[in-house]
């Protein structure tokens, strides 16, 4: 194995690891905050068409800052849509699951609406805004040769980690999702605390989403996220809502999900390709069932995680 | 204290109406400064209601709340506590997964760094003798430490009026002996303490003033110290108190329950092992089982109920049947019934039906479903009959289990069990977190029940109870259980003395002794 390969394989890695983290970080926050947003692959998608779709439209006249202007578009549409879940949790009560599960389908229906005049246009990716000596050099490619995404997504891990474990902020997010009836007795708005968390958890999944079209593969298709919504959601139970292992386990699925493309790459391969395919999500399932076999699971999970709040006074 | 005093709090008419109900009417009383002042009642009777106007969760409708003399209105708990209003909950609002400083820093307005808070924690606790390891997780702790967190947490706030809403519901003896030590130091210091409870010993040893409410209205206010707890009580129900009514000279029958040599080993990190645990109910006995928390009562009624199984079958016979290897449902048939502590979740589901907790007991001895189907009228007439027999307090037998308070549930499930009609019934702390209404109710039905010729076995924290109910007693201890002795004629000493662990050993007694009289 040459050099040239492990540095090409790890930059793959480091891109595929890169928008899971980030849907991750975000959900991670809204069910600290005990709420489960099962939408995130709806966010996504709601968030790459709306990066896609302003980069693409402005991209001519404002090179520099079409790009960036798409990426808080893409956080603006993801925190839009997960809003609308939160209303209909939070004000109206509605089951967690199913509304969840009813963003996620939104989500992939509107985004193929609002994409339908993109399809098959492509965009300049999003890529290093560093130097090109340093973000193509063949080693310093390995440090500068991503897109800004990838710094904000890894800044974002110790930054989630220091809000909720050292803020005032953070205490209180997760005294609402570990029981919301004595937050909102000592005199904490829990439907606040849960608003800001799910348009947080909204936004990053809408940047993650628009990783895929405007880096990975710069341009818009449908249900581009093929299913990393869905990952991210396990990823969270997965790292046992600690931010730390939420970043190992990313960065494990992305290993999971290069060994696949490279499989279909190369042609070379012990198995058909469509088990590496599917191995990300059998991994999902796997390390799901591992951690509820386990008798300390659940040890750092919201106590109230999923349940409606419903205040007696 | 003169009367001249300006109150500390003085509340005049204050009237609150919830749809249907007038949980407040016209309820007036002061609290003068440094004053220890019990707020006594029957659950429902508006207690509740009124602390929460005065730590501002709600607002009256009507009346005024002068506060140092100043009329005002407390708009949210925040602005009771920036008054220098604090509150201890009955239901702690703690955070299970955080740490004890975590839990209290939350409870703080002020933003105060995390180094200088744990400072002024350790102060506090030091001051009033409350012992807190500030770093320890809260599901940890025992509910004694967990109450010491949310009374540090009010402490720190420097109240002038700390609020208590049925603290010792939920303590040891001992854990309410300390309690009373800080209460008695903050009341001496100035501070008054709204002390709610319907506990009447306890309002006797520890308050100044006791104000009565009944059915939302104002009773009485009198002085504990003068009024006996027999005239208290009966103020606060409304009516005299019923003594429990036994048939005189009754003799007991042949043995229902008998339990020899039942040992088990400790279950779990938190279970107590039973060692060689042996003891004979008779027809229409109640024998009592006494103790301290914690000494294997929790794994002594699993054990007879059939949850946890016994080595050997001939371990618990039941009308001489050996059912030591049978289960609950298995139990059930041979007649034993059982009641255990926990009202929500273990005796009866919250979320399901009162009707629906019936069939869960009753299907097999009363039929009330047949190959496989529930008979879902006979189990509607059966929760209903229960419901109009023991007067349970319930919309009907729809209603569900944690709609009910706690008094009346527990007298739905004494009566689910008890118009089964047992032959050996085993019930644990009957009558926990129950207003004394509803305890001697309850208590009656097992005399009742006894009288009718079941065994009944009562395992219970509460020495007056079991002294007041029973026939026969012993004591449980780290899982070995003391000689049974006759309740009339026994030496409340000695049962102490067990209740501590000493068994008929006078060096360690004399010893034990001592060390009490040190405690004190």
């Amino acid at each position: 194995m040459s050099i040239d390969f492990i540095i090409a394989a790890f930059i793959t890695v480091v891109g595929l690891t890169t928008p899971i983290l980030l849907a991750g970080l975000g959900e991670l926050v809204v069910e600290k905050s005990g709420v489960l947003n099962l939408g995130v692959e709806g966010m996504m998608l709601i968030g790459a068409v709306c990066g896609f779709a302003l980069t693409y439209t402005y991209g001519f006249d404002y090179p520099g800052i079409a790009p960036w202007g798409g990426i808080l578009a893409a956080a603006a549409g993801g925190a839009l849509s997960a809003l609308l879940f939160g209303f209909l949790v939070l004000e109206l009560n509605s089951n967690q699951v199913a509304t969840g599960l009813a963003l996620a389908i939104f989500g992939t229906g509107l985004s193929s609406l609002i994409g339908q005049g993109f399809t098959g246009m492509i965009i300049t990716p999003f890529g290093s805004i560093f130097p090109d000596a340093l973000a193509t050099g063949r080693y310093t490619q390995v440090i500068f040769g991503y897109s800004p995404l990838v710094y904000f997504a890894l800044a974002m891990v110790p930054a989630v980690h220091w809000f909720l474990n050292r803020t005032r902020a953070g205490l209180i997010l997760r005294a609402v999702g570990e029981n919301d009836l004595s937050a909102h007795s000592i005199g904490y708005s829990v439907k606040q605390v849960r608003y800001a968390a799910i348009a947080f958890g909204g936004a990053m999944a809408g940047i993650g989403g628009a990783y895929f079209s405007m880096v990975i593969t710069p341009m818009w298709a449908e249900k581009m996220t093929a299913g990393r919504g869905w990952i991210a959601l396990a990823l969270v139970v997965f790292a046992g809502w600690r931010t730390g292992r939420l970043l190992a386990g990313a960065f494990f699925f992305g290993v999971l999900m290069t060994l696949e493309l490279y499989a279909k790459a190369s042609g070379f391969s012990l198995v058909p390709s469509e088990v590496w395919a599917a191995m990300p999500y059998l991994m999902t399932v796997v390390a799901l069932t591992l951690i509820s076999r386990r008798e300390t699971a659940g040890g750092n999970a919201p106590a109230c995680l999923g349940k409606p709040f419903l205040p007696t006074a | 204290m003169t009367t001249r005093d300006t109150p500390r709090l003085e509340l005049t008419g204050i009237t609150k109406r919830f749809p249907g109900v007038l949980a407040n009417d016209h309820v007036g009383f002061a609290v003068q400064p440094g004053e220890i002042h019990a707020l006594l009642g029957e659950n429902g009777a508006g207690k509740s209601t009124l602390v929460k106007m005065i730590y501002g969760i709600m607002q009256p409708d009507a009346g005024e709340i002068r506060w140092n003399g100043q009329p005002i209105t407390v708009t949210s708990p925040k602005a009771a506590r920036r008054l220098g209003i604090g509150m201890v909950f009955q239901h702690f609002s703690l955070f299970e997964a955080m740490t004890v400083l975590e839990n209290i820093a939350l409870g703080m307005d002020a933003k105060i760094p995390a180094r200088e808070l744990e400072a002024k924690i350790l102060d506090v606790m030091k001051h009033y003798g409350l012992k807190l390891e500030p770093r320890r997780i809260v599901s940890t702790l025992s509910v004694g430490e967990r109450q010491r967190i949310e009374i540090v947490r009010a402490l720190l706030l420097n109240p002038k009026l700390l609020i208590m809403d049925e603290p010792t519901s939920v303590l040891t003896p001992q854990e309410v002996d300390q309690l009373f030590v800080v209460l008695r130091k903050l009341a001496a210091e100035g501070c008054s303490i709204l002390y709610i409870s319907h506990k009447l010993h306890e309002i006797k040893a520890l308050c100044d003033t006791a104000t009565i409410l009944r059915g939302g209205k104002l009773v009485d206010t009198c002085n504990p110290k003068v009024e006996t707890s027999r005239s208290m009580a009966e103020k606060m129900i409304g009516g005299s108190l019923k003594d429990i009514q036994r048939q005189p000279g009754a003799q007991f029958g042949a043995e229902k329950l008998v339990i020899s040599d039942l040992s088990i080993p400790a279950a779990g990190h938190f279970g107590t092992a039973l060692k060689g645990i042996s003891f004979a109910v008779h027809a229409g006995e109640i024998f009592g089982i006494a103790g301290v928390a914690g000494n294997g009562q929790n794994d002594l009624l699993l054990a007879l109920s059939g949850e946890v199984l016994s080595a050997r079958p001939e371990a618990v016979t039941v009308d001489g049947k050996p059912i030591g290897l049978h289960a609950a449902k298995a139990r059930r048939l041979f007649g034993m019934a059982t009641v255990p502590e926990e009202r929500n979740g273990h005796a009866a589901v919250p979320v399901f039906s009162l009707a629906d907790n019936a069939i869960l007991t009753a299907r097999d001895r009363l039929g009330l479903a047949k190959s496989g189907m529930i008979r879902a009228g006979a189990a509607w007439t059966y929760a209903d009959e229960v419901i109009e027999a023991f007067a349970v307090k319930a919309t009907g037998p729809q209603a569900m289990a944690e709609s009910l308070s706690g008094g009346n549930l527990q007298k739905y499930i004494m009566g689910r069990e008890i118009l089964q009609k047992p032959a050996v019934l085993v019930v644990s702390q009957p009558t926990w977190g129950v207003d004394a209404g509803a305890a001697a109710a309850i208590h009656q039905a097992l005399v009742d029940l006894a009288a009718k010729g079941s065994a009944i076995v009562v395992i219970s924290q509460d020495l007056d109870e079991l002294l007041a109910l029973c026939d026969t007693l012993a004591v449980i201890n780290e899982g070995r259980l003391s000689k049974p002795m006759q309740v009339a004629g026994a030496d409340i000493e000695e049962i102490g003395l067990l209740m501590g662990g000493i068994h008929g050993d006078a060096q360690a007694t004399a010893a034990a002794k001592e060390a009490l009289a040190h405690a004190h």
